[in-house]
């Protein structure tokens, strides 16, 4: 029987999610007596609280709790961030709101629009304070401060520097340098948060059901807030999650929230997220200010890098943050092999939403600024931009490579995929449309970027936030574990969990056919259940889906797992078909000799053994009822004293190719043609891997021309609906052509790596990159949407 | 998002309707496809005591062909029109225009009327509307009148309309034969124009031109077309006079350059249809 990974085995998922049968946590039936919550939120971008009277809310028939700020302070605690400063958030604005959304109180009542028309009725006073939105002015000393006890809204800077970039700036023909920014956006779920919290007075603790992501990091944070050990914050997520991107990490504070609202009421307490809550306020990726500065040769090679980083987080840095910041740390030099860099990582805070995890991490952010500024070395230096990039490329022979900052790029051959994206026409014909168009007056220009995708974080990566010496204090943190548990059933049925969370993905499929292939089963044969259980199911701090690590991660630890058990089978197989265990397979549903295949049971007899029988297993063997693998892989180790960093397992690549054209009528940028070649290691399901790319691919096109969060000089927030926060829908997505070339990984089993994020960090750049093309400039605005295109062109305007 | 309490009343015919619009007036909101209504209600922009439901006034819910004029109820929604069969003959115009507003979906629940009566500054209805110079049908306690488009839709999201008044139907004067153009700028499709320029030949000489977008209501001009770059010239002179103004997706600066570039490209496809 040929391997079922690798196939583009239909997905287990779809039939339910089709025909409008998926459990979503709205969908679940609550407890009698459930009230619902309401969250009034900041009108203002700063101000203090003067006084909250909810005494005519309180007043209103229906209503049982109006919740703020002081009553949260006095039950719990401010979230646990990694960077040590005074900059405290909790559940509720205490005493001072920072953006416009922020939850002041919560008003609890028997049905959702009574909590609506009491929120009306609770008084607020605010006294306004200047607001600071602009990243750049937050750190000028005459800035507004947010966290008067943290003293500045610059509340960390960071100097790091890798191999000589001093003597590689004084040796260097030139010097190329480039100001690049990376604006607010996120990539809205259909599903907003969904809690649903209870609290048992008698074991003093919470049950609370959520549409959580994880990092299951978070989980200690929320316990820790609600003053109570982890085992009393019993979080369960449902089976089914209406997207996720990153986005569903922060629900924490809601969860959190929501807990002390059944806390202070005595009843079960639910919270739906509206879509405008969604927009101002649920979670926003960070915008970033790059100065990037490249030391290069005559012909374009580059020695050494420069950059300056300066990351908004918005009002608070909240767990895990700043990520984003460090996420791509070891990877900060890309795809290339420069072994000399200096980077100064900087935080700030304005009177903005609260940045978070976002699909991409990092990514967008990095390479807007490095593959804008290869672009610019070869325009400055008279050479072709594609030349630059071949010129710079890790060559496939220094394999596995350990970058500059610290990343060990574990396999892949990067100049042998350029050549392939750009040969077989495609950059001829590219070439030629752009060279018509040109020639018929059309502004049509050509883009590529080349990106290195990481997957499977290492929990230690964020640590290179805090000095060596702060490090050594707080004790190691490093690695990452992925779970998976296979159990078999009393009549041998199959069963799988793991410690991945339900986002649309396919994971079930991909489970299924991993431990189909072991067992020698069929993918229906596997009972995948995702649904998790903190109290019962088994996680560690890794858990959850995000950052690309169920491929390296989740989907190993499955491999791992079935593998001990098909070991089990066999062996017990082999007492009862009297073989030696060498020679007992198991294949199409049964377990059988290989040198004699009539010499066979079916699979269930000889996997519920372990049930019946248990004491006649062979000599020594534990019941094969259940094999759990924990899967770590060893070279995730910690940051070094010189603050070098392997801050993921596996690297992917993605080679990106297109032309664009300026619509001549409405200053528009049409993709006229886009070509993505990817190297993710091998890949488990084709059809789903096209899924995740295509998926990845149309947020891009989104951060590059439409998504953007915006708000005025003064602190406003504009974009409070999808009129104004504008989602491509499958309209506005351009053809792409996706392209594949599959270099293993050798550092794990599977030889998978992620592939689900790279066209978010791809696609911006590389359509910037084409905009700089097409009009001549240096400075391309993201989204480049018609307005901004309009004043490049136009100017002022007449 | 959970609109205040309001009351509901079905009426079933357009005598009831105008009956509780009299007893309610400025508390009374009329509800048909609820496109606009609905959103502005759950965000508590609409603070109505009743709403009155007209959907189910089978009166309304006709088109009716008065031979020079073509009349739309108030309940006929938009993708009824859409599909009726003799549009693209009978109102050209509309037949082009039609399929940029909104989606599918909201088309099946949105109304014409609606449309009207809301008077977004860039609905591609009230543009063409004006452009057709059609006229607004207003029914209350007190009697009938009916409103030229010009006279009914003042500025940005206000009309003539009385609060005891309901619009019962809008008339399109008939103009099968004619050669017409519509084209909007949007972010995406289905949104609300940036700008929306609409063209109408009047004879061999001249068009007739709408603007939507620019100001608060739609604009329509009569532009020679004998001399191309006089027509240009009086375009550029509407860009300047109507100024346009700014919100997050376009500039000021930049409506007037769209409609510097799309009139004449919407003109001349409108003349080369005709042709």
């Amino acid at each position: 029987m040929p391997p079922l990974v690798g196939t583009s085995t239909l997905r287990k998922e779809d039939p339910a999610l089709l025909s409008g049968q998926g459990r979503y946590a709205d969908d679940l039936p609550t407890a009698a007596g459930t009230l619902h919550a309401h969250v009034i939120r900041s009108p203002h971008p700063h101000a203090d609280i003067v006084r909250i009277d909810p005494a005519e809310a309180l007043a209103k028939d229906g209503v049982w709790a109006v919740i703020t700020g002081e009553d949260v302070r006095k039950i719990s605690d401010p979230f646990l961030v990694a960077l040590k400063t005074p900059v405290h958030q909790w559940s509720l604005a205490v005493g001072r709101v920072r953006y416009v959304g922020e939850p002041v109180a919560l008003v609890v009542a028997e049905n959702r629009y009574l909590a609506e028309d009491a929120g009306e009725l609770v008084q607020i006073e605010y006294r306004p304070l200047d607001a600071v939105i602009d990243p750049q002015a937050a750190c000028a000393a005459s800035a507004p401060v947010l966290h008067p006890e943290a003293k500045t809204n610059e509340i960390s800077v960071r100097k790091f520097s890798y191999g000589d970039t001093k003597s590689a700036f004084e040796r260097a023909d030139a010097r190329v340098a480039l100001s690049s920014s990376f604006p607010r956006l996120s990539f809205t779920p259909m599903e907003c948060y969904v809690v649903v919290a209870q609290y048992n007075p008698a074991e003093r603790g919470y049950d609370v059901l959520a549409n959580f992501q994880g990092p299951f990091s978070t989980h200690p944070v929320m316990a820790r807030a609600l003053r109570v050990p982890g085992p009393k914050l019993r979080l369960r997520i449902p089976p089914d999650s209406g997207g996720s991107f990153g986005i569903k990490l922060s629900v924490f504070p809601y969860i959190v929230l929501t807990a002390i609202a059944a806390r202070i009421t005595g009843r079960p307490v639910k919270w739906v997220e509206d879509r405008v809550e969604h927009l101002c306020a649920a979670s926003s990726g960070p915008n970033r200010i790059t100065e990037i500065e490249a030391a290069v040769t005559r012909d374009g090679r580059i020695l050494g890098l420069r950059l300056d980083q300066l990351e908004d987080y918005g009002a608070f840095l909240r767990a895990p943050m700043p990520g984003p910041l460090y996420r791509m740390h070891g990877a900060v030099t890309g795809a290339y092999d420069i072994a000399n860099v200096d980077v100064i990582n900087r935080v700030v805070l304005t009177n903005k939403m609260p940045a978070s995890l976002i699909r991409g991490f990092g990514g967008p952010q990095l390479y807007m600024a490095l593959e804008r500024l290869v672009q610019r070395i070869a325009i400055e230096l008279g050479l072709d931009p594609l030349d630059v990039i071949r010129r710079n490329l890790v060559p496939a022979h220094k394999m596995p490579y350990r970058a500059a900052a610290g990343s060990l790029y574990d396999s892949g051959d990067y100049p042998r995929a350029v050549a392939t994206a750009t040969g077989g026409g495609r950059l001829d014909d590219l070439k030629r449309r752009r060279d018509a168009a040109r020639a018929a007056g059309r502004k049509y220009g050509i883009g590529f970027a080349a990106i290195v995708e990481p997957a499977m974080s290492n929990m230690g990566y964020l640590s290179t936030l805090l000095t060596a010496d702060a490090r050594d204090k707080a004790g190691p943190k490093n690695g990452a574990v992925s779970m998976v548990t296979v159990n078999i059933d009393p009549l041998g049925a199959v069963s799988v969990t793991a410690d991945c969370t339900v986002q649309g993905q396919g994971h079930e499929t991909v489970l299924a056919q991993i431990v189909a292939d072991q067992l020698g089963l069929k993918p229906d044969d596997i009972n995948v259940v995702l649904e998790m259980d903190t109290a019962k199911d088994q996680w560690s701090i890794a858990a959850g889906t995000y950052s690309c690590r169920f491929t390296p991660g989740t989907a190993v630890a499955a491999h791992i797992a079935a593998g001990r058990m098909a070991d089990k089978l066999k062996e017990i197989g082999a007492k009862q078909l009297n073989v030696l265990p060498a020679d007992v397979e198991l294949a199409q549903g049964k377990i059988r000799s290989r040198s004699n295949p009539d010499n066979a049971a079916p699979f269930g007899r000889v996997a519920g053994t372990s049930h019946w029988s248990p004491v006649m297993l062979p000599e020594g063997m534990a019941p094969a009822l259940s094999e759990t693998a924990l899967w770590m892989p060893p070279e995730l180790e910690p940051p070094s004293s010189d603050d070098r960093i392997n801050t993921s397992l596996t690297y992917g690549f993605v080679f990106d190719m297109c032309g664009i054209e300026i619509d001549p009528l409405t200053y528009q940028v049409r993709v006229d043609r886009y070509v993505s070649m990817h190297d993710a290691g091998r890949i488990l399901n084709p059809m789903i891997a096209d899924g995740q790319m295509r998926g990845a691919f149309a947020q891009g096109i989104a951060a590059a021309l439409y998504e953007e969060f915006t708000y005025n000089d003064e602190g406003a927030f504009l974009t409070g609906t999808f009129a104004d926060y504008l989602v491509p829908t499958v309209s506005e997505i351009p053809a792409v052509e996706m392209l594949h070339q599959e270099t293993p990984s050798p550092l794990t089993p599977l030889g998978a790596k992620g592939l689900a994020e790279g066209n978010c960090m791809s696609v911006p750049v590389c359509i910037a990159n084409a905009i700089a093309d097409a009009l001549g400039v240096k400075d391309v605005p993201v989204p480049a949407s018609p307005r901004r295109i309009h004043a490049l062109l136009e100017g002022g305007g007449g | 998002m959970k609109p205040r309490p309001f009351d509901y009343v079905r009426p079933d015919s357009v005598d009831e309707a105008v009956a509780v619009l009299a007893e309610h007036g400025e508390e009374a909101r009329v509800l048909a496809g609820g496109q606009s209504l609905v959103a502005m209600l759950n965000l508590r922009l609409a603070d109505p005591a009743v709403l009155v439901d007209i959907t189910r006034i089978a009166a309304l819910d006709e088109i009716y062909d008065l031979g020079d004029r073509i009349e739309v109820g108030a309940a006929v929604t938009q993708n009824r029109l859409l599909a009726w069969p003799r549009l693209a003959d009978k109102l050209p115009l509309l037949a082009a225009a039609l399929p940029f507003v909104g989606h599918f979906q909201t088309r099946n629940k949105g109304t014409v009327c609606g449309s009207v009566a809301h008077a977004d500054p860039s609905s591609e209805i009230a543009l063409s509307l004006a452009v057709l110079a059609g006229e607004v049908v207003l029914r209350s306690q007190r009697g009938t009148r009916v409103l030229a488009a010009a006279a009914f839709q003042k500025d940005m999201l206000t009309t003539a309309r009385e609060p005891d008044e309901l619009i019962t139907a809008v008339r399109f004067p008939v103009m099968s034969g004619r050669g017409v153009a519509f084209r909007e700028v949007a972010r995406r499709h289905g949104d609300f124009a940036i700008i929306a320029v609409a063209a109408l030949v009047e004879d061999k000489a001249a068009v007739r031109l709408g603007v939507g977008g620019m100001s608060g209501r739609p604009v329509v001009r009569h532009i020679a077309t004998a001399d191309g770059s006089a027509a240009r010239d009086t375009i550029d002179g509407m860009a300047l006079e109507l100024q346009g103004y700014e919100d997050l997706h376009a500039s000021a600066a930049m409506r007037r350059d769209l409609l510097r570039r799309l009139g004449p490209v919407v003109i001349d496809e409108a003349i080369r249809c005709a042709a």
